[in-house]
């Protein structure tokens, strides 16, 4: 009974949606605009103490003062662009979930099509050389008499 | 022999992939590389931890190789490294600034006299800005500052006895000379 009841309050922890927290709510009351673009392009950013969370999902006191942080230089009417070029400043490409094409992350990139021409060009010369390899022979009497009635008289 | 060759790509390939998923396990994924390094330090002036009406100025610190060792009162990897801090301090090799991150003053004062205070100066980073300019995320870390006032390292996490001599006390000696 206990072990179900903790199930229970388990399973609606992880289904429930993710709750405000008081100061969060308030944030939203006044200025639901400004607050939605904060938490979309925090959604863009890794918290880097809870790495596998973004900025936006985690409750750590890192994540809420890079958002506090989002939060007033948006206000100074800076764009996205700029708000993501700061926190790449201090805490370097790591913290953006898709990372910029550059020199180091080239293969991180193209790696994935690199590999798929090198699959369509190995399997292109051996379907080539399979062609080439089968060879055509035309039947000689016996077997063709074979394959009829093999086939079925007609 | 090309024959064999054929015969010999699975295990190659398969070698590749083990190597790539292998080092993977030795790396860590807390040490994130700072683009700091190798940059000029951003430059702070906090109140001082010692003397509220004061401020301290990182500028101060220009001219010389310094540590600037990040800690607060509530963190539990700075009480592990404290004491090989407080050594370093005693040996008058290189001057250590403190910075108190996020912390409360009175629970900082009363740590640094509890567990000993190695540091020439201690700048008290209330709200964790300048902590921010430095891009720290994970208390304690260690920065290595040279003489024109440019990050040359940076040690994520507490320093050990092995790693405060091989990398940081190390590279000060090199940056001193």
């Amino acid at each position: 009974m206990k072990r179900a009841l903790a199930c229970l309050m388990l399973l609606s922890a992880v289904l429930a949606p993710p709750l405000l927290t008081a100061k969060e709510a308030a944030l939203m009351a006044e200025d639901p605009v400004l607050e939605k673009r904060v938490m979309a392009l925090a959604h863009e950013l890794r918290c880097l103490v809870c790495q596998n969370q973004s900025l936006g999902d985690s409750h750590s006191d890192f994540a809420i003062d890079l958002r506090t942080e989002m939060r007033e230089q948006m206000k100074q009417g800076k764009n996205d662009d700029q708000v993501v070029d700061f926190m790449v400043e201090r805490y370097g490409d790591f913290i953006r979930f898709r990372p910029p094409v550059k020199s180091t992350t080239f293969l991180l990139w193209f790696g994935p099509f690199i590999l798929l021409v090198i699959g369509a060009a190995v399997l292109f010369i051996s379907l080539k050389k399979r062609k080439r390899s089968v060879k055509t022979t035309p039947l000689n009497d016996e077997e063709r008499k074979r394959a009829e009635a093999l086939l079925g008289d007609k | 022999m090309v024959r064999y060759l054929k015969y010999l790509t699975p295990l190659v390939v398969f070698l590749v992939v083990v190597w790539f998923l292998g080092r993977g396990l030795y790396l860590n994924p807390r040490e994130v590389p700072s683009p700091l390094v190798d940059k000029p330090a951003p430059v702070f002036s906090v109140a001082d931890l010692h003397r509220p009406e004061r401020q301290f100025s990182s500028e101060k610190m220009m001219g010389q190789v310094w540590i600037l060792n990040v800690w607060a009162s509530w963190c539990r990897a700075c009480r592990d490294e404290h004491p090989l801090f407080v050594d370093l301090g005693r040996k008058n090799i290189v001057p250590i600034v403190g910075l108190n991150y996020k912390d409360q003053r009175g629970d900082a004062l009363e740590w640094l006299r509890a567990l000993g205070d190695p540091y020439v100066a201690s700048a008290y980073d209330v709200d964790g800005r300048v902590g921010m300019d430095f891009g720290v995320y994970g208390v304690p870390e260690t920065y290595v500052i040279d003489k024109q006032g440019i990050i040359r390292y940076k040690h994520i996490g507490p320093v050990t006895a092995k790693s405060l001599e091989t990398k940081v006390v190390a590279l000060v000696k090199e940056l001193q000379q």
